[in-house]
């Protein structure tokens, strides 16, 4: 299939920053936005750092114009933020004149909620109204509703780390098959208890800042984050005489089948998904200018995907970095953060750098870049990996 | 474009449906609120050892997927893809009353590894060793049918050849008090032969995995093709029946082409209108059938619908327990599926006799 699938829009909220613009800021700035965590109560707060969205649910609630009586959890009002930021960056004022899906990708849903009000549902009617946002579904319908999304297409994906990646995966699948000319791809998650004392059993949260690719890694930062993407037909791009941000040029997805958290010592489905998408792209390992890798800082991950990386790329590993140490782990958003972040790359030709590296791996030499770096980009490519080995590559291009 | 077949099943459910050789030969009637699957024989499929372990949700849609695999003479497929409302509902539940019990100490990771949606999916690779495509679709009522759009897109482009498929929910306790308190979960025990007669609010809650292989090769196993699926985030009450049509109209059919209509009435006396607005409508002289009395409700419950309409494709047989009306059909032909949860994640789905 030739079709082109053309990005046209994109939206993101994170730690570094509230929109596209200042997110851009803080990467060449290299400014991270890792601190002690503040809006959850937890026993864990001295001994993890998180990447946390300064706004407070209240002022979330105003930005979007909600009223008190709303039911949202943080997940679906930080999803509604930057999807609509995706849109208002397309120019999209009519969202019904083609026909428009919504796939979004969670891991937290509305946790956040419940773990709040666990207990006290059972004797207070008060917060009741959060009990039918739980599910992870519910945080894509109200950001279907908030764009003004009806009677189509919206679900949403939850692969664990990979899951965004997964989303515009499906996303670029609907167009090019002509399921839909236009649709809306992301990923949210909010900080939560549930997942902070998840990952602190894992004995894979660092007590400091994350290193990716560094020797002494200790483990990764929670982050949280939504960051949607928006995509177009060919047709569409043509009719409307769209701007055109960027590509998405090949995807592969693949398990590794090897553990039920930790991923392989060779990183096989790494490995397979790499290779699925540069196959889907139709390009070889040296067309590729730049990874953005998913490089979480946890011993295993970076090990397994260094190793990964070399098998693919060989002797000429292009330049790559994590972009980890700036947001945190944002879970099930992770795909579209640095899909956001791999367009920016494209657009202003610069490589952001892994912060925080200070001594190279034993296992191998490759070394992540260090300083923002100015070249040429055509193409670049992103990894999120997650629990259940599911392993996922995207890889953009300025061309279609 | 290649055609795309059901070529096996396997499903756990409320009624005794582990035997693909015994079609709803027996039905088990409940009078309750909340009702459990049924367990198969566990052992006979998964290592006691390994099987203690397990979420009961992994334990289901494993056994339903060694069904399901066996049924269509395979031992590997090209991807897996699981739909689930909610997961591994009690290890949710487990993990994060341990984080509340405990004030965040003595945490075991287990619970939390099997909380992550995508466990059941990541599993059932685990067990078949399948390094192939693997999703996870969470979209309330509609879980299963994005699957079943995905499988069918790539089936349909020969990017996979055999795909196994199914919807996974459990019960969780606390979830079910809940769901009670806000007149999800009926409070009223009811008889499953009287489900759609309670008046009440609220559903008969339940689980299940029904799995299944799709492949573009039709084979002496085959059940059905699978014409067309199409999900909608909204629809409004008045506009189910055009849709319904628009539906059919795109595969070159009208309601008259269509043998027999399977739909999702759970018996919330809020929601049920949705099908009434059909069945007393367009669909008024076809023939009809419900099966949520036999299933219960859950978020995947639909998977449990997609089952029963392939059974009837193929053993061209309809069980007198799941009609809501009567007409005689001398062939079932084209089967269409409605469903839709509390107004929300409608999916019509249109399956075809081979």
């Amino acid at each position: 299939m030739s079709k082109g699938v053309a990005i046209t829009g994109m939206g993101i909220i994170s730690a570094i920053g509230n929109n596209v613009a200042e997110n851009y800021q803080s990467l060449i700035s290299e400014t991270k936005g890792i601190s002690r965590i503040s809006k959850i109560e937890t026993t864990h707060q001295n001994d993890i750092m998180v990447g946390e969205i300064d706004y407070t649910n209240q002022e979330l609630e105003d930005l979007l114009g909600l009223t008190p009586d709303n039911n949202y959890s943080r997940t679906a009002f930080l999803g509604a933020i930057a999807a609509k930021e995706a849109l208002n960056n397309a120019n999209i004022s009519d969202i019904n004149k083609y026909k428009t899906g919504l796939v979004s990708a969670t891991s937290v849903g509305g946790m956040d909620m419940t773990e709040k009000y666990y207990y006290e549902y059972l004797e207070n009617k008060a917060h009741r109204k959060y009990i039918a946002g739980h599910n992870a579904g519910d945080s894509s319908q109200k950001i279907a509703e908030q764009l003004g999304i009806e009677q189509s297409l919206v679900t949403t994906i939850s692969t664990a780390c990979s899951s965004a990646a997964n989303a515009i995966m499906l996303g670029a699948r609907l167009i090019k098959s002509g399921q839909l000319d236009r649709v809306i791809v992301g990923g949210s998650d909010c900080l939560s208890k549930f997942t902070i004392n998840g990952f602190k059993t894992l004995m894979i949260l660092s007590d400091t800042y994350n290193t990716p690719f560094d020797d002494n890694r200790k483990g990764l930062n929670l982050g949280e984050a939504a960051a949607f993407l928006v995509l177009e037909s060919d047709a569409v791009v043509n009719s409307e005489n769209k701007k055109v941000l960027a590509y998405v040029k090949g995807y592969g997805n693949a398990n590794d089948a090897f553990h039920q958290t930790a991923s392989s010592d060779n990183g096989d489905g790494a490995t397979l998904a790499m290779e699925k998408a540069l196959q889907v792209a139709n390009y070889s390992p040296k067309d590729i200018d730049y990874i953005n890798a998913h490089g979480t800082a946890t011993g295993n991950n970076d090990l397994s995907e260094g190793r990964a990386i070399i098998r693919v790329f060989g002797e000429d590993v292009p330049d790559f970095s994590s972009t980890k140490a700036y947001t945190g782990h944002t879970l099930a958003a992770a795909g579209a953060v640095e899909a956001v972040y791999s367009v920016l790359a494209l657009q202003n030709n610069v490589i952001f750098p892994n912060l925080n590296f200070k001594t190279q791996m034993q296992e191998f030499s490759i070394t992540p870049q260090l300083t923002p770096k100015e070249k040429p980009l055509q193409t670049v490519m992103s990894n999120s990996f997650g629990f259940g080995g599911n392993c996922s590559t995207v890889i953009f291009s300025k061309v279609g | 474009m290649k055609r795309v077949y059901i070529n096996s099943v396997g499903s756990i459910s409320a009624q005794k449906t582990y035997e693909n050789n015994n079609f709803l030969s027996e039905i088990i009637e409940y009078n309750d609120t909340v009702i459990p699957a049924l367990d198969p024989n566990y052992k006979d499929y998964i290592p006691p050892a390994a099987a203690r372990r397990m979420a009961k949700g992994i334990k289901m849609s494993i056994v339903a997927s060694k069904i399901a695999l066996q049924d269509a003479g395979l031992e590997q497929v090209d991807a897996i893809i699981t739909g689930t409302g909610m997961g591994c509902l009690r290890d949710s539940e487990k993990f994060l009353s341990n984080i509340l019990d405990n004030d965040e100490q003595y945490l075991t990771p287990t619970p939390f590894i099997q909380s992550t949606h995508n466990t059941v999916g990541g599993q059932i690779a685990l067990e078949l060793q399948c390094k192939g495509y693997n999703f996870t679709y969470v979209h309330g009522s509609s879980s299963f049918e994005s699957c079943l759009i995905d499988a069918k897109l790539q089936l349909e482009q020969n990017e996979a050849q055999n795909i196994l498929v199914g919807g996974v929910d459990e019960i969780g306790e606390h979830t079910v008090k809940l769901l009670k308190l806000v007149d999800q979960i009926k409070t009223e025990p009811v008889k499953s032969s009287e489900l759609l007669l309670s008046n009440t609010k609220g559903v008969v809650f339940s689980e299940g995995a029904n799995f299944f292989v799709f492949s573009n090769q039709q084979q002496s196993s085959t059940y059905a093709e699978i014409v067309g699926v199409n999900i909608y985030n909204t629809l409004p009450k008045d506009g189910i029946s055009y849709t319904a049509e628009n539906f059919l109209k795109d595969y070159n059919l009208s309601v008259d082409d269509i043998d027999l209509v399977v739909l999702g009435n759970n018996g919330d006396v809020r929601y049920d209108d949705y099908y009434s607005t059909l069945t007393s409508g367009i669909f008024k002289e076809i023939l009809q059938a419900y099966y949520k009395h036999l299933s219960g409700e859950f978020h995947t419950a639909s998977s449990f619908g997609f089952w029963l309409a392939a059974n009837i494709l193929k053993a061209q047989s309809l069980p007198d327990l799941v009609k809501l009306n009567d007409k005689n059909i001398s062939q079932f032909k084209n089967i269409l599926l409605y469903n839709q949860y509390c107004g929300e994640n409608h999916s019509f789905t249109l399956l075809r006799k081979c």
